[in-house]
């Protein structure tokens, strides 16, 4: 077997506190909360308490500044928990990131400590009705008036939706423009003309809050702008790599999880004289899943250790995002298989895993989208080669989902 | 709308009509509700029983209309086709199970009995097999029905039991004897309003929501001797020559709801622009669109080719396993690939495209999982 080496003493001692939260504060409501569509308020500050919430924030913020392997720790062990409800990747991978690395040192001061003590909850709002893997293609408008900015747009799948105290938005400054039209802002929820539509029913997820959201002639101040006129999308290219990361670490996460749950229920399910662990079916499937999932193993670990050294490219994330998602949803669909008919009855983690696992092919990029990237990048690889001359690095960087052609989706 | 085949004449294209007249006016506008109650009304049953939806082949003799099995099918098709899996389980094991083992192993008493009430709709019969500790190991079963003079005592817990909140007529697979295996095996018919006889939860499910599937407790419940199904000891002979119709009709729910989810899709990738242009001109969408319209065609050829034979008394057991094994993986590779399409609307309840994939996952499990599939065909290698 392959040891992890990633983590050091400190960090197992934080796995086991994490472990020690999720055991107490979410196992025993999870299951209320899914009927709710929602968790409570006073989960995320119990979080923030824990020191569970945004690890990375540097002390000046309010944050214990400790490196990224302490956030792995908290998407790992929520992964491995089966729990969905609480939206902390969001929250400390991107929100508390886009803030971390491109607000100003007023939106930094302001925020920043709330997010890590969990008394303002982050979320994205990017996808629009009309624009999921077309970005660009959002139709959001902020305005300028004076020294400040009228927003009035729609968005649509977001996660923590009804709770959020600040969301990272995307809008369109400039309509004439593609990409460069973009300005992302730092919206405060309190603000007049925010409104929150209705919390989505989903297949899965069941206890986030994924909503739908609507900004009508809302006033935030220029100073709400985060980064620059027009530089939004470049700054959001620049955290896809992170943000298709950690989607990869949860997902590895749940194949070992599904398949650990599939061998303990496989080896006691009595069956034909002996136990389904007996069939070589079963010990064949769960070989090539497992398989499967130590090579995904590998690869994240090493993406996390490539990230932490400032090298993980774009590709390299679009890679490790779509085969461990493939991966998290094969593992889920063949184990289930296995658990018979209480594969569907909801009260079987296993089911609910099934349910969960069928949006990481869709959403933070879809396959489809990842492929696009992949693909490109081989072309443009070739290009570089015939004309003798180096690829820069920044050749990847600021264009990130910009399908061209007719292959691309 | 499902296309005419070759299968059908004209006089089941009328029947096809009137079965979604009925769907307009009896399904569509409780779904919704019904979903999310857990179950259907009990008004939905009289309607189909009103509406000649309820167990067609069964003769004039015994209350029905003396079709044949293709307007059970039409029955399967429409409802699954309009995307009802929950009301399309609950009639599909009323009417091509139960009504089954009733017409080819009841006694001529028990098919004048109940025959007509499940034609009616007056009875709604389920049929309750797996155990907490049995599911495909029909031989593993526990519950047994014990002789005590003229009367039996049946003792034992079903789970998964379609039906199982409504049910007023239970056929149970019960252990009569102490012979060895599948010899001991019988089929009892016991009344839901009998001492002893209660129902357990409604259980939570990852989909068909509308379908009331249900725990089923026996505690000593007494029935009659005659209530024993066929002889004594013949009900796993009576399970092999049954379970074949079973799969023929889970290969054509398959197959409908199947063509349900591409049909929407289709329509879909046509209206929804992406980078553009609609997603149907990306050649990615187009290559695997081809490649499910294939499976469909292929499909349909098989599943009809096989109700030919089951109408000629010719369906085997390897025919019946091959049809449910196909088409249902192949229902489960077509819901995740339509869903793909759809984006993060697909993971979005309101979508119907969401709820067919949800609904589907059921089929490669039910009815005999895939494994069990793959073990009868392999038997006959």
């Amino acid at each position: 077997m392959f040891e992890r080496r990633l983590f050091r003493e400190e960090h197992e001692m934080f796995r086991a506190s994490v472990r020690k939260f999720i055991e107490k504060e979410i196992a025993p409501y999870h299951q209320q909360w899914e009927k709710d569509g929602i968790v409570p308020r006073e989960l995320w500050l119990k979080a923030g308490a824990a020191g569970m919430l945004c690890c990375t924030i540097p002390e000046e913020y309010g944050g214990l500044g400790l490196d990224y392997l302490f956030d792995v720790i908290v998407f790992e062990e929520m992964a491995r928990s089966g729990f969905t409800a609480p939206g902390f990747m969001i929250h400390c991978d991107l929100v508390a990131t886009y803030i971390k690395s491109f607000g100003s040192e007023e939106q930094k001061k302001y925020w920043l400590p709330k997010m890590v003590s969990g008394e303002a909850i982050g979320s994205l709002g990017m996808t629009e009705p009309h624009a999921g893997s077309d970005l660009k293609n959002i139709k959001t408008r902020a305005t300028r008036n004076g020294d400040s900015y009228i927003i009035d747009g729609q968005k649509v799948f977001i996660s923590n939706g009804q709770l959020c105290d600040v969301i990272v938005l995307a809008t369109k400054t400039d309509s004439s423009q593609g990409a460069a039209g973009i300005t992302l802002f730092l919206v405060d929820t309190s603000l007049p003309g925010f409104v929150r539509g209705k919390k989505l029913d989903k297949l899965g997820l069941k206890g986030q809050d994924t909503s739908e959201l609507f900004f009508e002639n809302l006033r935030v101040p220029a100073s709400a702008m985060l980064g620059t006129e027009g530089q939004g999308f470049a700054l959001m290219m620049t955290k896809l790599a992170q943000e298709r990361l950690a989607q990869a670490i949860r997902s590895a996460v749940v194949a070992e999880t599904a398949i650990d749950w599939t061998v303990e229920y496989t080896h006691n399910r009595k069956a034909f004289g002996g136990t389904i662990a007996d069939f070589q079916n079963t010990q064949f499937k769960l070989a090539e899943l497992k398989t499967e999932a130590v090579i995904g193993r590998v690869f994240t670990d090493a993406c996390i250790e490539k990230f932490m050294r400032g090298e993980l490219s774009e590709i390299d994330a679009a890679m490790a995002k779509m085969w461990l998602s493939n991966l998290h949803c094969k593992v889920v669909d063949e184990c289930l298989q296995l658990f018979g008919g209480w594969g569907y009855m909801w009260e079987y983690p296993i089911a609910r895993a099934y349910a969960d696992a069928r949006i990481v092919k869709i959403a933070g990029g879809s396959i489809e989208v990842m492929k696009h990237i992949i693909g490109r990048s081989l072309y443009r690889e070739l290009a570089g080669r015939e004309s003798v001359r180096p690829i820069s690095s920044s050749r990847d960087k600021g264009e990130g989902d910009k399908p061209k052609g007719r292959a691309a989706a | 709308m499902l296309k005419p085949r070759a299968v059908y004449g004209p006089e089941h294209e009328m029947f096809r009509d009137a079965v979604r007249g009925f769907i307009r006016a009896e399904i569509t506008p409780h779904f919704e509700r019904w979903e999310r109650e857990g179950i259907v009304d009990r008004s939905y049953w009289q309607a189909g029983g009103r509406a000649g939806l309820l167990c067609p082949q069964v003769p004039e003799a015994y209350g029905g209309p003396g079709g044949s099995f293709k307007y059970n099918c039409i029955v399967v098709e429409e409802i699954g086709y309009a995307g009802y899996a929950g009301p399309m389980t609950d009639f599909s094991v009323h009417s091509d199970v139960c009504a089954g083992y009733l017409l080819n192993a009841g006694t001529e008493e028990q098919k004048r009995k109940w025959l007509p009430r499940l034609v009616s709709g007056e009875t709604v019969c389920a049929i309750a097999m797996t155990e907490p500790g049995a599911g495909s190991d029909l031989q593993g079963l526990r519950t047994r029905a014990t002789r005590d003079g003229d009367r039996l005592r049946v003792n034992g817990a079903k789970t998964f039991i379609s039906n199982g909140q409504h049910c007023d007529l239970v056929i149970v697979v019960a252990r009569t004897s102490d012979a060895p295996g599948a010899k001991g095996m019988s089929l009892v018919l016991v009344e839901a309003d009998r001492p002893g006889f209660r129902r357990g939860r409604n259980l939570h499910k990852l989909g068909h929501l509308s379908s009331d599937t249900s725990e089923l407790f026996f505690d000593d419940v007494e029935v009659p001797l005659s209530h024993i199904m066929g002889a004594e000891g013949s009900g796993f002979a009576t399970l092999m020559s049954e379970l074949p119709q079973e799969r023929l009709i889970i290969a054509f729910q398959s197959m409908a709801a199947a063509q349900r989810a591409f049909d929407v899709t289709c329509e879909y990738v046509r209206g929804r622009k992406a980078f553009g242009q609609p997603l149907a001109d990306f050649q990615n969408t187009r290559y695997k669109l081809a490649d499910l319209k294939a499976d469909l065609q292929v499909g349909w050829a098989f599943a009809d080719q096989c109700l030919e034979r089951h109408l000629r008394h010719e369906l085997s057991a390897l025919d019946a396993s091959t049809a449910k094994l196909w088409c249902t993986e192949m229902h489960g590779r077509m819901v995740d690939q339509c869903l793909q399409f759809f984006g993060g609307y697909g993971f979005m309840r309101e979508y119907e495209i969401c709820r067919l994939y949800a609904d589907a996952r059921v089929q490669r499990i039910y009815g005999g999982t895939s494994e069990i599939m793959r073990e009868l065909i392999a038997r006959n290698l």
